[in-house]
């Protein structure tokens, strides 16, 4: 940790940086995020595998435009959030110091394509515990699928702590505030938080970098994360396409090939 | 008692199928009665908010059409739309959707037989199924509800 910390206060000394976005331990021994504007606050700064928060999320908030520069510790989540924004034209080559640590060294990224590659080289297999679940969702008849989400979102609050912890729900006005025409009625009943919930995951088809986010910010324990997680699996599979790897644009819906399949259309 | 008449909802694009239902029209066919058709430049436009606004409105069934692959206007417009299908139906698959209401079609300026056929099958296979209760009841469901939900 002594390495990170002296690499990171070198960044202040030298002027590099004026803000480093981090954790610190938390209450319940998480890591909480952390902003570091001087070198001295960085005897709080940890890394470990509790460091799961997207700091991504953080990096286009307009609080943080008074930055000239900014350094980010980022985890596996973040760095692929990271090249997803990149591959949107949201951030630019060379706005953000970006580091990592892996078997305890330092990393320091040269530019977004060494990202690139660190994150192609690391793809993680899917969580066997998160399919196997999702199997036995599947594995349902559709009366009883239906009911056990109508269960699950029933007890939607509809606070959008999904939306604000997502590193990729960026949009500045969003779908649900529009209220002419009102897409989504506001009160959270059973209708509208279907529809929120279908928004919301059809809007990260193909752009959700399963990070996790969303779920761990839902006070109700609701498990969204697994609706756009199968259409990821969906995606990937149709398509090819997977989120968060590539710096070049590749959006699997704004994109086509002819013989995508049909089965379903008469 | 009277027979239930679903209500149907088309979604067309303007260059394809909404000339094919035109054809119908002019070609005197006669087709159920049951279908409301709402006009748009392409099926790349047809969001699929309209759709749940649809049954959000208490539409027993949709249609959504536009031209056969390759026939498109703007080229490549039912192409991305039929992505979009593709994606939105594995989320309605996984949801637990009623998908036997929701009807994809191409039907194109010529096909005015297949739009008149396609109405009727849609409003016969709807009809059978009866009113979308369990969307509707969805509008009164909320946090105080889950006790019921659990059959606690």
């Amino acid at each position: 940790m002594s390495e990170l910390i002296n690499k990171v206060s070198q960044f202040f000394s030298s002027g590099i940086i004026d803000l480093f976005i981090g954790y610190k331990k938390g209450r319940l021994g998480e890591g909480k995020p952390a902003f570091f504007t001087k070198p001295e606050q960085l005897n709080e700064l940890i890394f470990d595998e509790n460091c799961i928060v997207n700091l991504a999320v953080y990096l286009r908030k307009p609080e943080l435009k008074k930055y000239s520069k900014i350094g980010v510790l980022a985890n596996f989540g973040t760095l692929r959030a990271l090249l997803q924004l990149a591959a949107e034209n949201q951030i630019a080559d060379g706005q953000y110091l970006i580091l990592t640590v892996a078997d305890g060294k330092v990393l320091e990224f040269a530019n977004l394509k060494a990202i690139e590659e660190y994150v192609a080289n690391n793809l993680p297999k899917p969580n066997p515990e998160r399919i196997a679940f999702l199997k036995e969702i599947e594995s349902k008849s559709r009366e009883e699928r239906w009911e056990f989400w109508t269960r699950e979102l029933a007890s939607c609050i509809r606070c959008y702590a999904c939306r604000a912890a997502c590193p990729l729900c960026y949009c500045e006005q969003c779908l649900v505030e529009c209220n002419q025409p009102q897409w989504v009625g506001v009160p959270p009943t059973g209708m509208g938080n279907l529809e929120w919930h279908i928004v919301r995951a059809m809007h990260l088809a193909g752009r959700c970098i399963g990070c996790g986010e969303c779920e761990a910010a839902c006070p109700m324990e609701i498990p969204i994360g697994f609706l756009t997680q199968k259409l990821n699996m969906a995606i990937i599979s149709n398509f090819g396409q997977v989120p968060g790897t590539k710096l070049e644009p590749d959006y699997a819906l704004s994109t086509f090939k002819v013989d995508d399949k049909e089965n379903f259309i008469r | 008692m009277q027979e239930f008449e679903p209500k149907i909802v088309a979604f067309v694009c303007n260059w394809c199928t909404y000339a094919g239902a035109d054809l119908a029209g002019t070609s005197r066919i006669k087709y159920a009665t049951n279908v409301r058709i709402v006009r748009f430049p392409c099926t790349g436009r047809i969001d699929y908010m309209l759709i749940l606004k649809a049954f959000q409105n208490g539409a027993d069934g949709v249609i959504v059409s536009g031209c056969h692959p390759n026939d498109c206007h703007y080229t490549s417009g039912n192409f991305h739309a039929r992505r979009r299908w593709i994606v939105f139906n594995e989320l309605l698959e996984l949801l637990g959707f009623d998908k036997r209401r929701l009807f994809f079609s191409w039907v194109s300026a010529a096909e005015g037989a297949k739009w008149a056929n396609l109405v009727n099958e849609v409003v016969t296979e709807v009809r059978k199924l009866g009113p979308f209760t369990e969307y509707e009841k969805l509008s009164k469901i909320n946090v105080n509800s889950i006790g019921e939900l659990c059959n606690v």
